[in-house]
């Protein structure tokens, strides 16, 4: 056997291994990214041989954190490798299509009229071809068109639909910037000058995790992965980090060996679950309920037991626990409202003292306004004290508040808590003291008091307060069992080991988690009660501790800049900045399939006026009162109704104002979403790029399918809405066939490319200049060409300015002349509106007058040149110059940075010159210079317009980055580290990982909250009315109560099958970043071919399901067609379909509906939480992608069965 | 003393986080072409579970490896039948299905579908046939299953845990998966060349990569047959064998195989052992419970004078032996002795090492509550309370037994020092930087556990802190040297690349 040990081929005949040596060879690497919307924003290095992509790398070169941190590199995933397939597979849009149906209409009606607007027209005015188009709609028929053909179809169809319909008929839907900020903001900017419907993605896709502006006033702001491995205590709940945060993982394996425990909570025993100490399978959705028990624990041994000075030291400093709350006269009351600084009469004449409040000052034994509340911020003549600062904010004298009044009390007085899973109330004593107000005696409590008796803590207090942890009530360790299916040894133990941890560390407690908690109806309770357990262990803005939540890459680092180019600011232009889930429910009829929320939400006992009511008559509410926004926004063209007013002598913009509200009292100008069925209001032309609307985003596809396209679908479900409303027009027939135009940019014929009208080639990540941030990492990375965008494809940019240009081209018959446009606008987060309502009035009914921007949205004129569309795409406007560019509410000059891009990428408009956006590195360079992240003055500036906020001293933070400035080719070279600026929350100078609210917690800057602190209490009306003033637990929906199983019910019993309802869960999957790669050969060869249904293996033994076998899912909402994965690991009374399934390759007819079965949006539909649409007040205002219900999807259930090899 | 280099591979199972990056790097480099459609040069498993090909451990199925029955060293293969009537009937040979039929879709039918009355789909067919296909199989197909009984059941490394053990298995008591990467083991016994008719398979004397010689490669397939981790494939299009080549043009260059470069859940290492050639008769010939200390013999300490002396004399360049002393595969091999070579039984001597994984601990079910198997109350003042398992190894849910039956051939006593030093390296960081200092029974417990503080610190720096340059510690190849052998190096430099040169053709 020896000779086989030694070499045992001569030199000359290892010549062949030439063979594998040239395989390897390349001509060219080029570092770009995937925009996918995975959150990895990994730098990449693809391989160019002959000119053609062949295999792409990771690029290893991140510069260094801090020392002991490990290192970035490498970032990629399975799915980012195996992105070079697509360049040249089978399923690449190579050339712009269209519909023959449409194409055939479109042609002969462009010889009958040589104006291409008018033979749009033409097809419109005439239902039995729109119907015509519509109906082909998904069902094959493509044909390959010329671009300009393409092009002109579109552009007629969008000036039509101004001038027909006003542009607020034209609607776009792009998801995550970040991922691609110039691509999105190409499509954004297009639509922002030309007025039409930018949509929200983030509270769409169910990322938006509304605890986070409940707690903190902040859309979402979370950990680098690096920062996880500072943590020593790491509870991990509805992430799969292997999954999901694959380039990520790394860092939770790593930090194990350093010392940190990790616990998993899953109810799968998932990829992470596999190296975790703890995996605590918590029923599916249950997680609220174990969270609150801990709770219970931590305040009894770390607030009554014994005090931890580190925990409540932390509380008064940073958390809403020492503020003062009224309490209601009477009897068994509930707690109100906080009490305001102007109640008193030391305060009475504070500037904006309804939004100033207090707390109990031990050392003068009374009650004193410190400083930091939202009344300081927006203040005008008291400036300078809107920080956390425990002083007065009148006479600057330190105060030392108190968080309990227990022991100091006047009274203990019996308060109502709900307990909505046992049903009732339950009367808990609460010591109060007495106050003298305004208006007489009043009394209040500690934020904290009220925690320990909705906790259920007993100190000795009277009323219903458990014996201890074996006692069944809420919220001790043994109550949560029955909901969780877990021990209470082993609660009490994790929570002993978490609060030990704390203590130790100093908050060095961390939370992971994601889409699996998110995505349930009652998420935002579910988050804050783990948030609470943060809390009250001292654990958010300390690295290693916090909340990570990760569901969607969101965050644009670039903010500040990039929000004026996409969103056209630079022009003066105010954008329609829609929340896409009101806007679906509304427009896609979702909301006539329901009676109202009732059926899944959960309200106090004695609260039955709003049970009533459905959600379309809230959601009506909140526009009205300028909570959420909604377009269109009149049952009128808004260019009509700016004529109309100026027809009546409205010159000025204040009087073209006051003839818009004057007329919406009158009634006879009303909001779109007051009759959404009417055609007038309909959405005509809709824009998809770089999202999958129809397909993986699209909660309730079939009902997009059916009102939206007007094609065929596979949904049974029977219409409930009748009778249930008041607020809106019930008309008889539901519209099918909404749309005129859907128009798809992409580079796969994904689903919603396949239902569009017209599909676009897009470029890919590896053809095209852009940007890419995440919140996972602190680096830009840039998008770059490393060959041209294949076939005909263009690149977004190219592709918007084209469609821009085309429409200048035709408004120069059609909209010759510019035109003013009313433009209607919630109040808006991150303003002075944010003071506009301290108490909840209705004008439409008479309470209030009605006043924009205090009681009712409020309204912008701006002027519309259609016919310099094209120009103003292509050139930076001067209100950018002027105005600087804002974000957190701070305003950075930038006019210098203006001028000298101006100079160095200039173009001429109208006699000025501007700096050129022509190109899309051109973009790239514009949003690098002109904000704080990317240009070092730039956050020095920031950091001084903070200091004139908060009267702290704050700018040297910046001091030494004031010479920094990154250009494309910086990042080219290398992904460049954002800069610490407090358009962000942490302080990562010196390679310091960032955590978030690190900023607040060491510099005093306030959360933007109402009482600048976070709040563990919540006191707008919505939230006393809804029971959700305080953390608390509701009960998962009763599926008998969705209305979306009843028909299928009935089919499965008459037709005897055997079948049973489970529940459906989505989680993100490991073959795919949504629905993107999930076709891709190599994740399907990987995976099993498809999008296995994942069955527990007694429940499948029970519906005679085999591994492998063919199953249909199925509900009224539609049907889903695939096969089964039979496992252990599965939770019983579950069904696992891993989220955002194609429809395109792979799907079988439904033997039971008799179509092509659809995908895992055929199942859910969309469900708003009415307490989600509050505004006016504080953090509860509205901002695009911050606030707003969010579109759940766990909460659904299906019948599963075993079905036949089916029919393709 | 024969002293030779070779590039080892090391996996941190402990951290594979089951993505399977590898694989596709592997692919996308070197098994996207016709006729390598189902290789996978690197695959990764779910484990417990049947494997890439299904199986492929059974080798009572598929006769790969050695045996050794006290004397003699011999190829299963071979050892019941003539080598030479295998040349036309090999009954050990895996068929297509052992491994998948590989699939596409008619994705262009989404494009060319006419108008219809329903929506157009892109139907699965074989990359083999063209034809339409039902997907029954496919190269990672028990992705993720864990606990169930029909994949993690036929592991047949699962074979001799206790059934009470397997039971549990398949319940949220012990429910349990890990992953097992695997490559081309290049290994010292390699049986693959052993078994080639055609002498065409080698292993190289640089670095220890095997390779088979593509033009003189016939077809035979014994390789395919004798090895018994069934990582050498058959290119139906080609009629030659082929199988992983640890990424020799990018080791040549500098560069870590695209495998390892590509490993996000950074589990691999990459590093030289100098071992003793003449020394692997000996070691492939001891019985199963010496296998690894045997094993460990044959890897020499690059510190060592004679040794360097010895590798000066064969040529190894300081260069390598430099690389040899700063080697992570021969920390965690050699002095850590916390990794493994997969299935030592086989004799083949594999040089890809594996450090054994931990995983969480089980629990009880009590009246349909789910209570983690430690105590409510925390044990008193053990330095070991965060982490149990480190005196309850059994209450793992990877069963000691099964991790054996994979690195050990079933030797218990090989794997437990191992999960208790990583445990105690944990326990040891743990007191560190939540305590801040560490206390004289945190020192007795990394005592116990074989282990000092040195050597817990410089575990954890390269578990858990190193660059790649630390990952990857890769010598400069002297290729002018080799090159020279054959062509002058100064023309080479001005020809390299020019013409082009053909795959091997079938039968060539």
């Amino acid at each position: 056997m020896k000779k086989w040990t030694k070499e045992s081929a001569a030199p000359v005949e290892r010549k062949w291994e030439e063979f594998y040596r040239n395989r390897f060879q390349h001509e060219k690497r080029v570092r770009t990214t995937h925009g996918v919307n995975c959150t990895g924003s990994c730098s990449w290095e693809v391989f160019v041989k002959d000119g053609i992509v062949t295999w792409e790398l990771q690029a290893t070169d991140y510069p260094q954190l801090e020392d002991g941190l490990p290192p970035y590199e490498p970032r990629g995933c399975q799915r980012g490798i195996s992105f070079s397939w697509y360049l040249y597979s089978p399923i690449r849009v190579k050339y712009p299509y269209a519909r023959g149906a449409l194409l055939d209409l479109w042609r002969e009606a462009r010889t009958a009229h040589p104006d291409p607007v008018e033979a749009w027209k033409a097809i419109m005015d005439d239902p039995e071809k729109r119907a015509a188009f519509q109906q082909a709609r998904g069902k094959g028929g493509f044909r390959r068109v010329r671009w300009d053909e393409a092009l002109e179809l579109i552009a007629a169809s969008v000036v039509h639909t101004v001038k027909a319909h006003g542009p607020d008929r034209v609607i776009g839907f792009s998801p995550i910037p970040a991922m691609s900020q110039v691509s999105y903001a190409a499509g954004s900017r297009f639509l922002s000058l030309l007025g039409g419907v930018v949509m929200s993605f983030y509270d769409w896709y169910c990322d938006l995790p509304p605890a986070s502006p409940e707690i903190w006033g902040e859309q979402t702001d979370v950990h680098e992965s690096a920062d996880w491995y500072n943590s020593r205590f790491i509870a991990v709940m509805g992430a799969n980090l292997n999954m999901t945060r694959t380039p990520d993982a790394h860092f939770i394996s790593e930090v194990r060996h350093a010392g940190a425990k990790l616990t998993v909570f899953s109810p799968d025993f998932s990829q992470v679950a596999k190296y975790a100490d703890y995996w605590i399978p918590v029923h599916a959705g249950q997680d609220t309920a174990y969270w609150m028990a801990v709770n219970h624990v931590l305040l009894k041994e770390c607030y009554v037991d014994r005090q931890v000075p580190y925990f409540s030291g932390y509380l008064k400093k940073f958390t809403d626990t020492p503020f003062l709350v009224e309490l209601p006269e009477g009897g068994a009351a509930r707690p109100g409202r906080y009490l305001r600084a102007n109640r008193l009469a030391d305060y009475r004449d504070s500037e904006n003292g309804d939004w100033k409040l207090l707390v109990w000052d031990a050392t003068s034994g009374r009650p004193r306004m410190p400083r930091g509340a939202v009344g300081h911020r927006w203040a005008k003549e008291d400036t300078g004290k809107w920080n956390l600062e425990m002083r007065d904010a009148v006479t600057g004298e330190d105060l030392d508040p108190e968080l309990t009044f227990a022991g100091t009390h006047d009274e203990i007085r019996l308060l109502e808590f709900d307990d909505f899973a046992g049903g009732g109330t339950l009367k808990r004593g609460v010591p109060v003291r007495y106050i003298q107000a305004e208006g007489g005696r009043v009394a209040v409590t500690t934020v904290f008091d009220l925690l320990m008796a909705q906790f259920g803590v007993p100190r000795g207090l009277p009323g219903e307060y458990p014996a201890g942890y074996d006692e069944d009530t809420p919220y001790t360790p043994a109550w949560q069992e029955k909901y969780t299916g877990i021990h209470r040894d082993t609660l009490t133990r994790f929570a002993r080991e978490w609060a030990e941890n704390a203590e130790k560390t100093h908050g060095k407690n961390l939370v992971i988690i994601g889409a699996g908690a998110n995505h349930w109806y009652h998420n935002n309770l579910l988050y804050r009660s783990a948030i609470v357990a943060l809390m009250l262990t001292g654990s958010v803005g300390v690295n290693g501790g916090g909340l990570a939540h990760y569901v969607g890459q969101e965050k644009v680092a670039n903010q500040a800049s990039w929000s004026a180019v996409a969103f056209a600011q630079d022009w003066g232009m105010a954008p329609r900045q829609q929340n896409t889930p009101s806007f679906h429910y509304v427009h896609s009829d979702q909301w006539r399939y329901e009676r109202g929320f009732t059926a899944y939400d959960s309200l106090p006992g004695e609260k039955k006026e709003q049970a009533k009511e459905h959600t379309i008559d809230l959601q009506v509410q909140a526009v009205r009162r300028g909570w959420l926004p909604f377009f269109p926004q009149f049952n009128r063209s808004s260019l009509e109704v700016v004529r109309e007013a100026q027809a009546g002598g409205a010159a000025s913009d204040a009087e073209i104002i006051r003839h818009v509200v004057r007329q919406l009292k009158e009634g006879s100008l009303g909001f779109a979403v007051e009759d959404p069925d009417a055609p007038q209001n309909w959405p005509r032309v809709w824009f998809i790029w770089r999202g999958n609307a129809i397909g993986t985003s699209a909660k309730g596809h079939e009902y997009f399918l059916r009102h939206y396209l007007g094609t065929h679908h596979n949904a049974v479900a029977p219409e409930m809405a009748q009778g249930c409303t008041h607020e809106v027009v019930y008309r008889e027939k539901a519209p099918e066939g909404k749309l005129d135009l859907v128009v798809d940019l992409n580079f796969r014929m994904d689903t919603s490319a396949l239902y569009s009208d017209i599909v676009l080639p897009a470029a890919t990540w590896y053809e095209k200049d852009d940007l890419n941030t995440t919140d996972l990492h602190s680096y830009i990375n840039p998008m770059q060409a490393a060959v041209a965008p294949a076939w005909e494809s263009k690149s977004d940019w190219e592709i918007y300015k084209a469609v821009a240009k085309r429409v200048s081209e035709l408004a120069k018959v059609h909209l010759p002349r510019p035109v003013r446009d009313v433009i209607m606008q919630p109040l808006q987060h991150d303003t002075p509106d944010e003071l506009a309502q301290p108490i909840v009035q209705d004008w439409k009914t008479g309470e209030a007058e009605a006043a924009p921007g205090r009681t009712m949205p409020k309204f912008r004129v701006v002027t519309r040149d259609y016919t310099r569309l094209y120009e103003q795409m292509t050139g930076l406007g001067r209100e950018v110059e002027s105005k600087g560019v804002s974000a957190h509410g701070l305003s950075i000059a930038v006019a210098d940075e203006y001028r000298r891009l101006a100079q160095r990428q200039p173009r001429k408009v109208n006699g000025q010159v501007l700096p050129s956006l022509c190109e899309a590195q051109e973009v790239a360079e514009v949003i690098l210079a002109l904000d704080p992240v990317s240009n070092g003055e730039l956050a020095f500036r920031a950091f001084e317009a903070e200091e004139h906020k908060t009267g702290l001293s704050l700018r040297d933070l910046a001091e030494g980055l004031r010479d920094v400035r990154y250009t494309f080719a910086d990042i080219v070279a290398q992904p460049r580290r954002q800069l610490t600026t407090p358009t962000w929350s942490a302080v990562i100078n010196k390679g310091r990982a960032y955590s978030p609210f690190s900023l607040n917690v060491e510099r005093g800057i306030p959360w933007r909250t109402l009482t600048g602190r976070q709040h563990f209490y919540l006191d707008h009306e919505g939230y006393l009315a809804w029971g959700e003033h305080l953390p608390t637990y509701k009960p998962r929906a009763d599926h008998l109560m969705l209305d979306e199983s009843q028909e299928t019910f009935a089919a499965v019993k008459d037709g005897g099958m055997n079948s049973r309802l489970l529940n459906l869960i989505t989680p993100h999957g490991k073959w795919s970043i949504h629905s993107t790669y999930s076709e891709n050969n190599r994740m399907m060869t990987l995976s099993r071919g498809g999008y296995p249904v994942w069955l527990n293996d007694r429940d499948a033994a029970e519906l005679s399901i085999a591994d492998n076998d063919w199953v249909e899912v199925f509900n009224d909402n539609g049907v889903f067609v695939q096969r089964a994965i039979v496992s252990a690991r599965i939770p019983q009374g579950t069904v696992f379909i891993y989220h955002a399934t194609e429809r395109t390759v792979g799907i079988p007819k439904s033997p039971l509906r008799g179509r092509r079965a659809g995908m895992n949006n055929s199942l859910t539909r969309a469900r708003l939480k009415p307490v989600l649409m509050s505004g006016g007040y504080a953090q509860f205002t509205y901002a695009f992608n911050y606030w707003g219900p969010t579109g759940v999807n766990r909460d659904t259930f299906v019948f599963v069965r075993r079905i036949e090899p089916p029919e393709f | 003393m024969n002293v030779r280099a070779h590039m080892s591979m090391l996996f941190h199972l402990d951290k594979c986080i089951g993505c399977h990056t590898c694989s596709i790097a592997c692919k996308n480099l070197w098994t996207d072409r016709k006729g390598a459609e189902y290789m996978w040069w690197n695959n990764v498993e779910t484990r417990p579970g049947t494997g890439y090909p299904t199986q492929w451990e059974n080798q009572e199925r598929f006769n790969g490896g050695w045996e050794w029955d006290g004397k003699a060293l011999r190829l299963r293969l071979h050892s019941r039948l003539s080598g030479l009537l295998k040349l036309f009937y090999n009954p050990s040979l895996p068929e297509l299905d052992d491994y998948y039929e590989p699939f596409t879709f008619r994705y262009e039918d989404l494009f060319n579908a006419p108008a219809g009355t329903d929506q157009p789909t892109a139907i699965p067919v074989s990359q083999v046939t063209g034809e339409p296909m039902e997907i029954k199989t496919g190269p990672n197909w028990d992705d993720d299953l864990g606990g169930s009984n029909t994949y993690a059941w036929n592991d047949p490394a699962m074979a001799d845990v206790p059934p009470a053990v397997r039971e549990q298995m398949q319940e949220l008591e012990r429910v349990v998966f890990n992953y097992l990467p695997r490559i081309c083991n290049h290994c010292l016994n390699p049986a693959c060349v052993a078994a080639c008719p055609s002498g065409a398979i080698y292993k190289r004397a640089e670095d220890g990569v095997v390779l088979v010689n593509e033009n003189k490669c016939r077809a035979w397939r014994m390789c395919v047959a004798a090895c018994p981790y069934k990582k050498a494939f058959y290119n139906w299009s080609t009629g030659k064998s082929e199988k992983c080549i640890l990424c020799f043009p990018r080791l040549e260059t500098g560069q870590a195989p695209a495998c390892a470069h590509s490993c996000v859940g950074r589990i691999r290492y990459m590093g030289v052992l100098l071992y003793d050639a003449d020394r692997i008769p000996q070691a492939a010939m001891v019985p199963d419970e010496q296998l690894i200390e045997a094993h460990r013999s044959v890897i020499l300490d690059p510190f060592d004078p004679e040794v360097i002396a010895s590798a000066r004399a064969n040529g190894i360049e300081d260069s390598w032996i430099a690389a040899a002393q700063n080697s992570p595969a021969y920390k965690f091999v050699v002095q850590w002795k916390l990794a493994l070579p997969l299935h030592p039984e086989y004799r083949t001597m594999a040089m890809m090492y594996y450090i054994p994984p931990l995983s969480p601990v089980v629990s009880v079910i009590e009246e349909d509550l789910y209570r983690l198997d430690i105590a409510p109350e925390r044990p008193g003042t053990a330095a070991d309370r965060d982490f149990e398992l480190f005196n309850r190894l059994d209450s793992a849910r990877l069963p000691v037994q099964y991790l054996a039956n994979l690195f050990s051939a079933g030797n218990e006593a090989v794997i437990r020092p191992i999960l208790r030093k990583l445990l105690a390296v944990r326990i040891y960081m743990r007191r560190k930087t939540v305590d801040g200092c560490v206390d004289e029974q945190t020192l007795a417990l990394l005592a116990d556990a074989g282990t000092s503080v040195e050597e817990a610190e410089a575990i954890y720096r390269l578990t858990t802190v190193p660059t790649t340059a630390e990952r990857f510690v890769l010598p400069q190849y002297h290729r002018e040297t080799a090159i020279e052998a054959w062509a002058d190096p100064l023309s080479r430099k001005g020809e390299a690349g020019f013409g082009f040169v053909q795959p091997p053709l079938r039968g060539e």
